[in-house]
């Protein structure tokens, strides 16, 4: 490089790029092509993924435009008419979307209070175990749940919560007396459940992404905290709480981003006529009217509410993260 | 030095003269925790598997039990007497089967092009996969392209609207990325195109994550149960999922569900107890080998590039 000869200055390093491998492409539209088909075979394995994203990912984001319009089966996409905003604002100032968005946070903020912190706090636990059988063992068991399906799980919900023979419901039923609770019954239970039901099935799985954080402390700071007299309590707080800070940061970003995902599934399997008011939320809410009620317009619209407040999520706290000095997803 | 490296690995073990009383108490006190969280998590599913094999009248009168005083299988027998069960578990089966094969080809063959740095045009298509991450048309739009397309109550719309999962293309991809160029530039020059290099030389590579991915797939299409409601309405295409809520869902008619015989003894709770236990040991059958593999997957999806 030039600067290098030039006495007195030296080269900026910062800055010094190294020369890119790849190769230049030629500008004459010919040439451009004989690349291409050198590819040809690379080009020719993508068709059937870019198919795919094409028909199933894209076709969909094209099919959000009936959100705007009265979108009637029989006339198709093109054929129905046009109506700006009218599902909006129905959505809006109708009577369901107070209710829908109370529902919504309050899932949200439950989970990140309850089943966020929930991992962490395991995987800290299971850090400090030190009989390796015990820890491997407790592992294995506790990652199950993560492959039942909801399905699975809201069986077993019903038959440990239900009155007539559900187990734990009979057992809390002898200790505290009264009255027997049908708690999948009960509107009040079930927000407690859906918790309980998240922490249940994704907490051991949870604490693998920690966990992998912690194995890559270098043990021989512990070494030194020790010697300069640290406790397990400073050592915890000093070294092990660093290290996995990126890795709650991380998945702080992701929680936040998914506040208006609540699992359509859990939530749809354990809605019953007698809980709506607070069971429904914007991911059931568009089941009901779309597929159950035929609404697809509004349906739509009330679906593309919720991704675009999702964009917006998952940009903030990235944007956020960012600026508290941590690093984001992107 | 070598000292050193000895201890490395036994970082607590070697210093066990700093051992205060606290810390032996937290050590007893953490054990019992995570066992009783380790319990908490597998008891449900014992008592239920123990319930499967229970009297009707065992299961109400008992609360809590591991172990069935008598042995029986009236559950299963019946189970396995009705046309209903036999077509879900059939039709489960196979779908999981074709789906997990074409939802890993498709997986691999789109990943191989996009781990190739110098392919033109590249840079296009990863972005056109994650933009899918951030968004997406949702269930109306999708379930309106799935009618569009012919698919309602067909059983390819169990597999394909969900065919590339973009996280595990992500991460085949950065796998694809970590095999030496140099093993394919040398088949490259024995004269085999890119399609042979692909069979001949990553794919044989590749096998433990083409496993890892084909238990992935594999057990999320066994579990789905969202596709089955959305696009499944005609009674003889149920999965396993759907009878599973058939029968376990409160106020269910699961006598009508199972298009129980007249007179014939219909032992409802248990039916309950086994519908679960037979949806859920295949997964735990595959498990022991999808856990070889997972922690490596999910970690190496946790690495930006």
């Amino acid at each position: 490089m030039a600067t290098d000869l030039v006495p007195g200055v030296a080269p900026d390093t910062r800055k010094t790029r190294r020369p890119r491998l790849q190769r230049v492409a030629p500008k004459n539209p010919i040439s451009r092509l004989v690349t291409a088909s050198r590819h040809r075979w690379l080009y020719l394995m993508l068709l059937p993924g870019v198919a795919y994203f094409l028909a199933f990912k894209y076709w969909p984001m094209y099919g959000l435009h009936i959100a705007f319009k009265d979108y009637i089966p029989f006339l198709g996409y093109s054929g129905s008419p046009w109506v700006g905003l009218k599902h909006f604002e129905e959505l809006f100032t109708g009577p369901d979307f107070g209710r829908l968005m109370a529902n919504t946070l309050i899932l949200a903020l439950l989970t990140i209070i309850f089943v966020f912190p929930a991992p962490i706090v395991v995987a800290l636990l299971l850090n400090e175990l030190r009989i390796n059988i015990v820890k491997r063992s407790v592992q294995s068991l506790i990652y199950i749940p993560h492959f039942l399906s909801w399905t699975i799980v809201a069986s077993l919900t019903y038959l440990l919560f239900s009155a007539d023979f559900g187990v734990l419901a009979n057992a809390i039923h002898d200790v505290v007396g009264g009255q027997k609770t049908d708690y999948v019954a009960q509107e009040g239970w079930f927000r407690p459940l859906i918790i309980l039901q998240l922490l249940w099935k994704q907490t051991g799985w949870g604490t693998i992404i920690y966990l992998a954080a912690l194995a890559s402390v270098d043990t021989q700071l512990y070494e030194a905290a020790r010697v300069d007299g640290a406790g397990r309590w400073r050592q915890l707080w000093h070294i092990t709480m660093p290290a996995i800070r990126p890795a709650i940061v991380v998945m702080a970003i992701l929680t936040s981003g998914n506040i208006m995902d609540t699992g359509f599934e859990q939530i749809w399997l354990m809605t019953s006529s007698l809980n709506r008011s607070v069971s429904e939320v914007f991911d059931t809410y568009v089941y009901y009217i779309g597929i159950t009620q035929g609404g697809f317009s509004y349906a739509t619209a009330v679906g593309l509410f919720k991704g675009v407040v999702g964009v917006f999520l998952i940009v903030g706290s990235n944007w956020l993260a960012k600026r508290l000095g941590q690093r984001g997803l992107y | 030095m070598a000292l050193m490296k000895a201890t490395a690995g036994r970082r607590r073990s070697s210093v066990r003269h700093y051992d205060s009383v606290g810390s032996r108490v937290f050590d007893v006190v953490n054990v019992l925790l995570l066992l009783g969280l380790a319990a908490i998590t597998i008891l449900p599913l014992l008592y239920v598997f123990a319930g499967s094999f229970a009297s009707e009248a065992e299961i109400d009168s008992r609360p809590f039990f591991l172990w069935p005083e008598q042995f029986v299988t009236d559950a299963y027998d019946y189970m396995f007497g009705t046309d209903v069960f036999i077509r879900a578990l059939l039709t489960t089966i196979v779908v999981t089967a074709i789906g997990t094969v074409v939802q890993v080809g498709l997986t691999l063959t789109m990943a191989y092009p996009l781990s190739k740095r110098y392919l033109p045009g590249r840079t296009f298509f990863i972005n056109l996969v994650l933009f899918t991450l951030v968004f997406s048309g949702g269930m109306i739009p999708t379930y309106l392209v799935v009618r569009e397309l012919g698919l309602l109550d067909s059983y390819w719309a169990l597999i394909l609207p969900l065919a590339i999962n973009p996280f595990y293309l992500l991460i085949v991809k950065s796998f694809f990325q970590e095999i030496p160029e140099a093993l394919e530039e040398a088949a490259r020059i024995d004269g085999c195109n890119e399609l042979q290099v692909f069979w001949r030389i990553v794919l044989p590579l590749s096998k433990p994550v083409i496993a890892t991915f084909s238990l992935f797939y594999a057990v999320a299409i066994w579990n789905d149960y969202m596709s089955p409601l959305l696009y499944i309405s005609d009674e003889r295409k149920w999965t396993l999922q759907v009878l599973v809520r058939q029968l376990t869902a409160p106020n269910s008619d699961s006598e009508n569900a199972l298009s129980a015989l007249e007179g014939a003894f219909f032992p409802q709770q248990g039916l309950k107890f086994a519908i679960i236990v037979l949806a859920t040991v295949p997964i735990l059958l595959v498990y022991p080998f999808l856990q070889k593999h997972f922690a490596k997957g999910v970690l190496i999806g946790s690495v930006k590039e």
